[in-house]
């Protein structure tokens, strides 16, 4: 039972880390309708950054927000330069492009900083938190913190001036401009939040397992909570990745002895497939009606 | 030479659909297959197995892929799955003593049924969810591979290719598996040429075009693209037991991860959606690019002009890769073949600017 437990609680506190990694990918779809694949490699690119600076000396509180900064000024340049030429093409298009734009990263990155794993110390101990007989991992716990906090930010964001803008745009773009918002602007901005949310995903990453382009591969995880969740859904990131995390946690906790190990990703793919057959939008997406 | 659409007045349907209707077309294509028949002799065996042969199977690869997402519209980005179940069933059939064209038949088949049964399953969404789908089929399959030992032959393991006969036409030394390869691509592309013209062909491009319009013209959706799925994971199937005993002849479960199903989607579409001559090019691009860039590159640091680090010499080729498919969609979406085609039809006609009609 205490086995159980353990798994149920790291399994939760992941699946909230891993909704972290998923927040940018569901606020940029939900303002523009850009599948971001390269939100794992922004994830990278942030811890990257925030590695990079605290090496250069700052601490580790201004690492976040200059890494957080910079993130947020490469959300703006990515729209503008790459996303915008592609408004009207096919979703392949924008698909391969992000895809493209992951494949860029995962070289240019790790390349230009190094590639070997670089450690990130964020100052949480190694020692477990044990409550009852249920031991926890302390940076899970600090991680699965963040990211509530982090996610319920970005619920209440929704609801101040520009977050209300935000939500307008991503419901009909004619109408927003109708109404004189700035379409383009919404989605840019959308796209510096993702940024900023990569900063909270990579610096929670990073420390856990360090900083390299592995972190890039936190995006299968991440499709997964948000197929499950509601692609266009925060609320559904929250619950998406709890149930991702948990079930990714509990079955692979029994089955990996007899299966051989790493039955994680089948977990994640199995996650994947179920929900595109039973509910493809998700528990909390809004179904999609084709007009003709 | 000058104005080569002089002198051709098609008269009749049958000649203006043939496949080449401009002689000069025609023989041009001649001309590629005198030279790809004669590559053996004057290409040295390192560039012929290094260069050109994984060229020729990679082109055959990203045809099978165009079959699915050029012509019907579907995306697969689980793709290097399905060639990994027709490479590993073909070598398990062939060292259980079948015939080599009853194994590749076989893999071919089997590779045809998982991926449709897979297809089925995603037929219900398109667009983004069916990539999210095959993306997940890519990642089962792995995983069945390499934890099933009967398959892969336990982890880690790799499964040499046993030395086969093609209707009694051995397949072993370099220039016989290059023969093969060169055979299948050929045979694949007069296939994904021909297929164009049927109504089978139309039916996919109706379906890629608008699938509810399809479905009001009398073209079923579900059932043509689950046929789309079906021949295009056959003929993947096939492309992936040749990529085996050509080219790797010891497969590994890494040699179709997820990267080269990514890798096929970029030759696609660096390529042209839809193309025969863009799979070509599109596969010729996306392989060899990065590595003469990162050659040149390296040549040039070699040489004193540039200074780079070792670390970042690594990692150029993924860097120009990624940078190439950026480039392509964003300045020239229809690919290699759109530039072909534009070329072409400069040279067709000149000196002139264009033709009359």
């Amino acid at each position: 039972m205490a086995y159980f437990l353990e798994l149920l609680v790291n399994g939760a506190l992941v699946g909230l880390m891993y909704s972290l990694a998923a927040l940018g990918f569901v606020l940029i779809y939900k303002s523009s309708g850009v599948p971001n694949l390269a939100q794992g490699a922004l994830v990278m690119m942030a811890a990257y950054a925030a590695w990079a600076m605290v090496d250069f000396g700052l601490p580790l509180w201004a690492a976040v927000i200059a890494a957080a900064a910079l993130m947020f000024a490469f959300g703006l340049l990515v729209e503008r330069v790459l996303l915008r030429p592609m408004v009207g093409q096919p979703v392949i298009m924008v698909v391969m492009l992000t895809l493209g734009l992951e494949i860029l990263l995962r070289g240019l990155v790790p390349g230009l900083l190094g590639a070997a794993p670089k450690p990130l110390d964020i100052g949480i101990g190694l020692a477990p938190v044990i409550v009852g007989d249920v031991f926890m991992n302390r940076a899970y716990l600090v991680g699965g913190v963040v990211a509530v906090v982090l996610i319920g930010a970005s619920m209440l964001f929704f609801r101040t001036r520009l977050g209300t803008k935000l939500r307008a745009v991503s419901d009909d773009h004619v109408a927003s401009w109708a109404v004189g918002l700035s379409v383009e602007r919404a989605i840019a901005i959308s796209w510096g939040i993702a940024g900023i949310a990569a900063v909270g995903a990579g610096v929670l990453w990073g420390s856990v397992q360090g900083v390299d382009w592995t972190l890039s591969s936190l995006l299968f995880p991440a499709v997964a909570v948000v197929i499950l969740g509601g692609i266009d859904s925060i609320k559904g990131v929250f619950v998406g990745g709890l149930a991702v995390g948990i079930l990714g946690s509990v079955i692979p906790g029994y089955l990996d002895a007899y299966a051989g190990g790493s039955t994680r990703d089948v977990v994640t793919s199995l996650i994947i497939l179920l929900t595109i057959m039973i509910r493809p939008y998700g528990i909390f997406g809004r179904e999609d009606i084709e007009r003709i | 030479m000058f104005y080569r659409l002089s002198g051709i007045h098609h008269t009749g349907y049958a000649s203006a659909h043939r496949l080449w209707s401009v002689p000069a077309d025609r023989w041009q294509v001649v001309a590629v297959l005198a030279l790809a028949l004669l590559a053996p002799l004057f290409v040295s065996d390192l560039y012929l197995g290094s260069y050109v042969l994984p060229w020729l199977v990679w082109s055959a690869a990203a045809l099978s892929l165009s079959l699915l997402m050029g012509l019907a519209g579907q995306l697969h980005f689980g793709y290097a799955a399905v060639m990994a179940i027709g490479a590993y069933t073909s070598i398990h059939l062939a060292q259980a003593g079948v015939p080599f064209a009853l194994a590749i038949l076989g893999a071919g088949l089997t590779s045809a049924v998982i991926g449709t049964l897979f297809g089925a399953a995603a037929l219900r969404v398109k667009g983004l969810y069916l990539v999210m789908a095959t993306l997940a089929m890519q990642y089962l399959v792995d995983w069945v591979i390499v934890n099933v030992p009967a398959i892969s032959g336990g982890a880690q393991a790799t499964l040499r290719t046993p030395d086969v006969t093609f209707l009694g036409l051995p397949v072993e030394t370099l220039s016989q598996r290059y023969y093969f390869a060169l055979a299948w691509a050929v045979l694949l592309a007069l296939f994904f040429m021909n297929v164009k013209r049927t109504s089978f062909g139309r039916a996919l491009i109706a379906i890629r075009d608008k699938d509810f319009a399809a479905a009001v013209i009398g073209v079923d959706p579900f059932r043509f693209k689950l046929m789309a799925f079906l021949t295009s994971s056959f003929v993947g199937g096939v492309t992936g037991a040749v990529l085996a005993f050509c080219y790797y002849r010891a497969v590994t479960p890494e040699q179709f991860s997820f990267n080269v199903s990514i890798q096929l989607v970029a030759m696609v579409l660096v390529g042209g959606l839809g193309s025969v001559i863009g799979g070509f090019l599109g596969a010729g691009f996306v392989l060899l690019l990065p590595i003469i860039l990162t050659n040149a590159i390296a040549d040039l640091g070699a040489s004193g002009w540039i200074d780079l680090s070792q670390n970042l010499m690594a990692h150029l080729p993924l860097i120009f890769y990624g940078a190439m498919i950026i480039g392509f969609l964003l300045f020239e979406p229809l690919g290699l073949a759109k530039i072909y085609d534009n070329v072409r039809k400069y040279f067709l006609v000149w000196p002139f600017r264009h033709s009359g009609s």
